[in-house]
């Protein structure tokens, strides 16, 4: 029985190896594929082009020294000011406020969810801070003006304070940061292997040592690239300042009075009918170029510092 | 025609009285020791597979015969999975692999300028070591491969027969639409089976299937060996030298061996010959201690 | 002895300040829940929502801020899932990351993804409402420059989900005789599309947020009809609600409750997103 199976096997044709047919579908999907990815890099490149066009126009007009050192800003009176001195002020001057919050909040928070916090607890602290960074920004400028500087900073503190002033964007647009300080430097602190915090457990170390002098240091890169993020979020924030910190360009660094930013005057400033290669409209794209390059510089260096905790631990 | 064994192989010792030690010497061609057989499935002739420019086996030379159940066996890094992996073109998947030599498939070579792997693969399935059911239904499993392939008459009837001949219908057939991932692991490796089946293959690769299973299921999936290979030609990597012993015709030894010019490790042939010589009366001494477990 | 003392003490003052701060955010976050809702949710009525904006704050309402924010979201929707989901499998399924130009598309989804909103609006600006496109101040012109803004949200959401999805799914397939576009249309994509999906509502709950590009983009402050086309001049509810901050309120129009309502039809979108990506991630993620 065997032989007669074997013998009708081997009476089976012989298979042929089907004949190999360019698939240009496959290829044709392969290069839509690829367009598509590259529309990413068109995004950057477009955003380069049309920055640099314009203010290479606006700079035709308004010498580069003018603009990085005058100290008036008044694009739009008669004589015009390019000074962009007094919006740097401001946009620091807030964004220095705002990481005065979102520092030790969100490195507290991260070091409780990290170190500290039972399961529990973790799952209601983790959606809170969710939620905060799912705010949109506009409710956040709602919020300082309506709320924090009538009721926390006037009657609550007694401050002197303008209705529209930098302090209370500043403060507001803090707690908006601390989940991105919070999460990164949280990531970056589970990272650090459980041997270091055995060890020093071992040797009797307490927890707040641990978490101070073990955990915090070992997890640093990640936590310089999660506030050198918070900050280029800060100086890239419009709404928070553009509701609450009122529109005067002025070179003083007091926190109670009002203070445009680079990116409120943009969007204080176009109402979307400024006539193309008008100067408010090359004013915006000068500034707007200002703006990207302070917030590259500050990604690149974060990423650099992400990409340094990850080798050491991963 | 070499008879075909079937039953159950014992562990042997080598008799003490005819110890049987040639020099081991490099053969170019195993397969001409062994008795020849009417049709060729694969013919290897100088086959060395590398990763990266470094050669996971070298200079693998033999004959894998039509309908007849061939092992690979040997220890853990000689090579054996890349080595099945290159019968079907499944190592092309794996970037820095590279193949030289010759891999004849009934007389066609595989690695040709013109072959296209997808066509290989159409006429050489696999069976990977974990079993691995898509995430769908039992049946929308084994119709995937008719349907991608365009074989999508008489649909329902293929699934049947994919599942009758890989002896999974009657324990299935009222749970068709239900998820693979329901079924235990000698069925999801029964399922696997049946799905390279629906596309009419050839010849079935096998790469450790019953490692990851319990020896019920093991059992099971060599009786349907022994089934299938009336239609189909089975090779078979397998850690388990009693379960090569028990299904397979021929058998292959392979060993890891330290590759005096680049001093890494490869693996290379060492004897391949009917199964019943190979575990009573091998003739490399290398052999005889591999499959009297003197050597791991 | 009195060492451990000091050591405890400092401990669970530490403790405590960590939660501090932590209760601090928590705080802030009730407080300005309590106030919007106090504000506005007198303001929520069937009429509210379908009024248009007026003058008159008694007779205001966001009927076309809504329905423009819906068109906004569809549009959003239409350019970054085909977009987002083939760039996802170029970069997985198809990219040598060896090679320099795939390495570039990496770190220009990374570097967009910090850009300030507001540059996306000049982006928008210049070259859909302007410039080449010269699509003029319109919801198409809108819809786009937000699908730009959070294109890199969908791309990485749905780079995670097809990551995800087991090699040994990808070699069964393969083993078969599939071509690789069959396997990935007919087994890696189907299995993604839960993550896929979970990151389009991240990316829209994003977009319907933001303020900043819309404004430059030329988004009406003041609208009194519905988008009837793609090329329809447009507003949204971030914008009215701005417009509706930035009035000055006297004793006969007070725009703050309006506004206060607008923010509270924008937080129950946001939530019922939300909410819905919560539900998808439960119900359909597959642990593998």
């Amino acid at each position: 029985m065997e032989a007669a199976a074997a013998s009708a096997a081997a009476q089976r044709a012989v298979p042929v190896i089907g004949a190999a047919r360019r698939r240009w579908g496959e290829t044709a999907i392969r290069g839509l594929l690829f367009v598509a990815a590259m529309i990413s890099v068109l995004t950057t490149t477009g955003i380069v082009v049309s920055l640099l066009r314009e203010t290479i126009v606006f700079f035709k007009s308004v010498g580069l020294f003018e603009y990085l050192f005058g100290t008036v800003w008044t694009p739009t009176f008669e004589p015009a000011s390019f000074g962009v001195l007094p919006l740097l002020v401001g946009t620091f001057l807030i964004c220095g406020i705002a990481m005065l919050v979102a520092v030790p909040l969100g490195l507290a928070a991260a070091i409780y969810l990290s170190e500290y916090a039972r399961p529990p607890v973790r799952k209601t602290v983790k959606p809170v801070l969710e939620l905060l960074a799912g705010v949109p920004t506009i409710v956040f400028g709602y919020f300082a003006l309506t709320y924090f500087t009538p009721n926390i900073l006037k009657d609550i503190l007694g401050l002197h304070i303008d209705v529209f002033n930098a302090l209370a964007a500043g403060i507001i647009m803090g707690f908006m940061i601390v989940p991105t300080v919070a999460s990164i430097s949280e990531d970056a602190m589970s990272a650090v292997p459980q041997s270091l915090r055995e060890g020093a457990f071992g040797l009797g170390a307490s927890k707040l040592h641990v978490s101070l002098r073990i955990v915090f240091p070992a997890a640093l890169s990640g936590i310089v690239a999660s506030i050198v993020l918070g900050v280029s979020r800060a100086v890239g924030e419009t709404m928070i300042v553009l509701v609450a910190a009122g529109q005067v360009a002025s070179l003083s660094a007091n926190p109670n009075l009002p203070h445009y930013t680079i990116t409120s005057f943009i969007g204080a400033q176009a109402k979307g009918d400024i006539p193309t290669g008008s100067v408010e409209y090359k004013t915006i794209f000068a500034l707007g170029m200002t703006l990207f390059l302070i917030t590259l510089v500050m990604n690149l260096i974060s990423i650099r510092f992400v990409r340094k905790y990850r080798q050491v631990y991963e | 025609m070499a008879e075909q064994v079937t039953e159950p192989r014992q562990d042997s010792k080598a008799e003490p009285e005819a110890p049987l030690r040639r020099p081991i010497a490099a053969r170019r061609h195993m397969g001409d020791a062994v008795p020849e057989r009417a049709e060729y499935v694969f013919e290897l002739d100088g086959v060395t597979a590398s990763y990266h420019g470094k050669a996971a086996v070298r200079d693998i030379s033999l004959r894998i015969a039509r309908n007849d159940i061939t092992a690979l066996i040997g220890p853990s890094g000689c090579g054996k999975s890349t080595l099945i992996r290159c019968l079907n073109r499944m190592n092309d998947l794996i970037p820095g692999a590279s193949v030289e030599g010759k891999v004849l498939y009934h007389g066609q070579d595989l690695y040709a300028d013109g072959v296209d792997a997808v066509e290989v693969r159409k006429l050489i399935g696999m069976v990977f070591q974990k079993p691995n059911p898509f995430p769908k239904s039992i049946y929308d499993n084994i119709a995937f491969g008719p349907r991608v392939l365009g074989m999508k008459d008489d649909l329902e009837d293929r699934v049947e027969q994919a599942l009758r001949h890989a002896a999974l219908w009657d324990e299935v057939k009222d749970r068709l639409k239900t998820n693979a991932f329901t079924m235990s692991g000698g069925q999801q490796q029964r399922l696997c089976i049946a799905r390279c089946l629906a596309v009419n293959p050839d010849a079935i690769l096998m790469d450790e299937p019953c490692s990851a299973l319990d020896p019920i299921s093991t059992g099971k999936i060599e009786d349907l060996m022994l089934e299938l290979k009336k239609e189909y030609s089975i090779v078979i990597v397998t850690h388990n030298m009693q379960q090569a012993g028990r299904v397979s015709d021929r058998t292959a030894f392979l060993m890891v061996e330290l590759d005096a010019q680049e001093k890494h490790r490869t693996g290379r042939l060492v004897e391949f010959d009917e199964t019943e010589k190979i575990f009573t009366n091998p003739t490399d001494q290398r052999t005889e201690e591999y499959v009297t477990g003197k050597v791991g | 002895m009195s060492a451990s003392w000091t050591a405890r003490a400092k401990d669970l003052g530490f403790r405590a300040l960590l939660l501090g701060c932590v209760g601090l955010c928590v705080l802030l976050l009730g407080l300005l829940l309590v106030d919007i809702v106090r504000d506005g949710a007198g303001q929520l009525s069937f009429d509210f929502l379908n009024s248009f904006a007026s003058t008159n704050a008694g007779q205001a309402g966001v009927e076309a801020a809504l329905t423009g924010t819906l068109w906004l979201m569809g549009i959003c929707a239409v350019f970054i899932v085909p977009v987002g989901v083939a760039s996802a499998i170029y970069l997985e399924e198809y990219a040598d990351s060896t090679k320099w130009w795939n390495r570039l598309i990496e770190v220009n989804i990374q570097n967009l993804a910090a850009v300030p909103s507001i540059v996306y609006g000049i982006l928008g600006l210049a070259f859909l409402v302007r410039g080449p496109l010269s699509l003029g101040n319109v919801v198409l012109a809108g819809g786009l420059t937000l699908g730009l803004l959070v294109l890199p949200v969908v791309i990485i959401a749905g780079r995670e989900a097809i990551r995800a999805v087991p090699p040994s799914i990808r070699e069964g397939s393969l083993a078969l005789g599939a071509t690789k576009w069959q396997t990935i249309w007919k087994q890696v994509l189907p299995a993604s599309i839960p993550g896929i999906a979970t990151g389009v509502i991240l990316a829209l709950s994003r977009a319907i947020g933001e303020t900043a590009p819309l404004i430059v983009v030329g988004a009406a402050t003041f609208i009194a009809f519905n988008p009837e086309g793609l090329d329809s001049q447009f507003t949204a509810l971030p914008i009215q609600i701005f417009d509706w901050i930035s009035r000055p309120s006297n004793d006969v129009n007070n725009y703050k409750p309006l506004a206060a309502g607008g923010i509270l039809v924008l937080m129950i979108l946001l939530m019922a997103m939300n909410a819905v990506a919560i539900w998808l991630r439960n119900r359909y993620e597959r642990k593998w």
